[in-house]
């Protein structure tokens, strides 16, 4: 696995075509980090120039915004957008719809504008452009739903791209009844993921997850590390974990190439 | 005396414009209380807005049934209203059905207006029965007990009685009748009819003119109490809305001035405060009272109809949660409404103690959010119930440090080391080599 960083890039006097945001979720929580791993394998495989800030990346203050702390969102913000203005980035590629909604949306105003895609608008574009084939074979005759992320799909009406890249791998798309602008959330968003949820009757990602268990999927896809932790519990606590797996559209990807 | 009848009408009508315009202006004192907010930008795409969603009614056929339902009244508001055109012009000078010198095309009105008064009667019927026998679960959240559900109840009754009198008024009209054009639906009313004496025919035409009229007048004047006041607020709400990518939340200026003090290495922490700033009160952070909220978003109060689209698709509301974004936006409406009687009573707003937060709208409810938008794009009038709440949660936490702990620990982790965990910074790449 090749993962330059920028400052290395930058000691050889490089610039890399897109800098690969990973957030915190991608770089610390062990699920997501596969999720990491399976994009980066797919970067190295279409040999896409990239580079990730490594240490010098920090929280994008998401979470800190969606709870109220406007201050500690910011401070976050500024500091971030100092670095990556200092290394001329230019175009941002991540696998989490809150990093990518918050430095695509509210980082311009603080002085950070940069061309933002989630990843899997990238992988689309790599397949549109043929740097990479997607094998169908593993999932032949697959059930896959796709769960959309919030901070994707309401957010920023980035509905397709998950879609388009799922069909190419040969499995069965099927739509949850609440898909798309009517999806329901994994509850995990606004700073929920941090929290016990408030007094209620149910737990929101239960209820997701069994409307995902309605239309029998052999996978739940989605394409937000916080949404597959939701996800991926909610099919634990309704004794699925056998029959359905929760994946990221980008280990789709590497699994069907078996990379 | 042949002019009582009109002097009666012209002060009838002066009454029922003119409480209207007190109401009017009341209600834009009202939204004017408000903070600013720069919703001028983009006028072409605002126009698009309120033509799609507002007059189109893009956003009401979501849901198909109630959508269509709903189209038929609307349309039976705005067709049935130019026959009040005839009626205005009649009673301020006593001519009777001033218009029908149009002939052919006058009948070709009236039969259509017939027709939609009918289809208004029976859609109104349904929606009726909607709430009432099928009671549909959005109509009967714990928000809707009280004034919501009877003021739901009353624009039902109202409209109903508006359609039947107006049948009625034609049906009993026997000139009108003996033409037998345009008399689409009326001609089936008129042979229950044929019983009664040529007077008692009139009483009952001139009676159902007259409740008509009144009706309507009253109808306009009980707006400014109700839900229904949407249908003028829609328009203004839907052009002013935000246009922005929904997951876009706004920058806060004040904020932004104080983290640039804070980061510029070369501001002198000991500077003088500059003259004349020695008494100023900095600005609040978020929102506390209806006062703080800006006028975009007490203007969505009013204009919000408590159909209860965005409580039933919200995550939170579904699994049994506090929050619900309707309740969210009658509450600010109802505190809104104290703010302005008592400004109305004092002449100003003089303290009462009380606030949005906790008075109204509980830490519980604001906090069981997930920002997940459902309630925005659920909106037929493109209302946005969750930028109150994130501004709520500005004031919990900035002005008041009273964030559940564990969002402070979120928090105390952000600001150590640059991750909502307790992971050092330098392990950011780790992964790299696991």
């Amino acid at each position: 696995m090749n993962v330059p960083t920028m400052a290395e890039m930058m000691a050889q006097g490089k610039q890399p075509e897109v800098l690969f945001w990973v957030g915190c979720a991608g770089s610390f929580d062990d699920r997501a980090k596969k999720i990491t791993k399976a994009f980066v394998k797919i970067l190295n495989k279409a040999n896409v120039d990239f580079a990730v800030l490594g240490t010098e990346e920090s929280c994008s203050g998401d979470p800190a915004k969606r709870a109220g702390n406007e201050f500690l969102f910011q401070m976050q913000a500024m500091t971030n957008i100092e670095i990556l203005n200092a290394y001329e980035v230019k175009k941002i590629v991540t696998a989490c719809p809150h990093c990518f909604n918050t430095l695509k949306n509210e980082y311009p105003e603080l002085g950070g504008v940069y061309e933002v895609m989630h990843h899997t608008e990238l992988l689309k574009s790599l397949v549109d452009e043929g740097r990479i084939t997607i094998e169908g074979g593993e999932f032949n005759g697959k059930k896959i739903t796709f769960h959309d992320p919030c901070y994707l799909g309401r957010s920023n009406d980035i509905y397709e791209a998950p879609r388009e890249l799922i069909k190419q791998l040969d499995a069965e798309l099927v739509e949850m009844k609440h898909c798309k602008s009517n999806g329901l959330c994994c509850g995990a968003g606004g700073a929920q993921m941090f929290k016990d949820a408030e007094k209620g009757t149910k737990e929101i990602n239960v209820e997701r997850t069994e409307q995902a268990i309605e239309v029998k999927p052999d996978i739940i896809a989605t394409g937000c590390p916080f949404c597959n932790t939701m996800m991926t519990d909610g099919v634990k606590i309704t004794n699925k974990e056998d029959t359905i797996e929760v994946l990221d559209i980008a280990e789709l990807i590497a699994n069907a190439n078996k990379l | 005396m042949d002019y009582l009848d009109n002097i009666a009408f012209a002060i009838l009508l002066v009454l029922g414009i003119g409480f209207f315009v007190k109401n009017i202006n009341k209600l834009t004192r009202n939204i004017k209380l408000g903070k600013d907010i720069d919703r001028s930008d983009n006028k072409k795409a605002r126009w698009k807005n309120m033509a799609m969603v507002a007059i189109g009614q893009s956003k009401m056929v979501k849901k198909p049934i109630a959508g269509v339902l709903h189209i038929i009244v609307y349309a039976g508001f705005i067709i049935v209203n130019i026959e009040v055109i005839e009626i205005i012009i009649d009673g301020l000078f006593g001519t009777h059905r001033v218009l029908s010198f149009l002939g052919g095309f006058y009948n070709f009105l009236i039969g259509s207006f017939e027709l939609i008064a009918f289809l208004v009667l029976i859609t109104v019927i349904i929606f009726w029965i909607r709430r009432m026998v099928i009671r549909i679960p959005r109509f009967w959240n714990k928000e809707m007990k009280g004034f919501p559900k009877n003021d739901a109840l009353y624009i039902l009754y109202f409209e109903m009685v508006l359609m039947s009198l107006f049948l009625l008024m034609n049906a009993t009209d026997v000139h009108f009748q003996d033409m037998n054009s345009g008399n689409l639906i009326s001609q089936f009313l008129s042979p229950l009819f044929n019983s009664f004496a040529p007077e008692s025919l009139h009483i009952i035409e001139r009676s159902a003119w007259w409740i008509h009229i009144t009706g309507i007048l009253v109808f306009l004047n009980y707006l400014y109490y109700s839900k229904h006041l949407h249908i003028l607020l829609a328009f203004p709400n839907t052009f002013y809305a935000n246009l922005n990518a929904k997951g876009k939340f706004n920058n806060l200026e004040a904020v932004t001035n104080e983290v640039k003090l804070m980061m510029d290495p070369n501001i002198d922490p000991f500077a003088a405060v500059p003259e004349g700033a020695e008494n100023q009160v900095p600005g609040k952070f978020g929102a506390s009272d209806v006062t703080d909220l800006n006028w975009v978003q007490l203007m969505n109060a009013y204009t919000c109809t408590e159909c209860g689209r965005c409580t039933s698709a919200c995550p939170a509301n579904q699994t049994g949660k506090e929050l619900s974004p309707r309740a969210i936006m009658m509450k600010t409406r109802d505190r809104l409404e104290e703010v302005g009687e008592n400004i109305s009573k004092n002449g100003e707003l003089v303290d009462d103690g009380k606030q949005l937060l906790n008075d109204y709208i509980s830490p519980e409810e604001l906090w069981a959010c997930t920002s997940c938008n459902a309630c925005v794009e659920e909106c037929p009038v493109n209302i946005d119930p969750l930028s109150i709440i994130i501004d709520m949660r500005r004031y919990l936490v900035m002005e008041q440090s009273a964030a559940p702990q564990e969002l402070n620990m979120m928090m105390t982790n952000i600001e150590n080391n640059g991750a909502p965990w307790q992971y050092n910074q330098m392990d950011r790449l780790n992964w790299k080599d696991e």
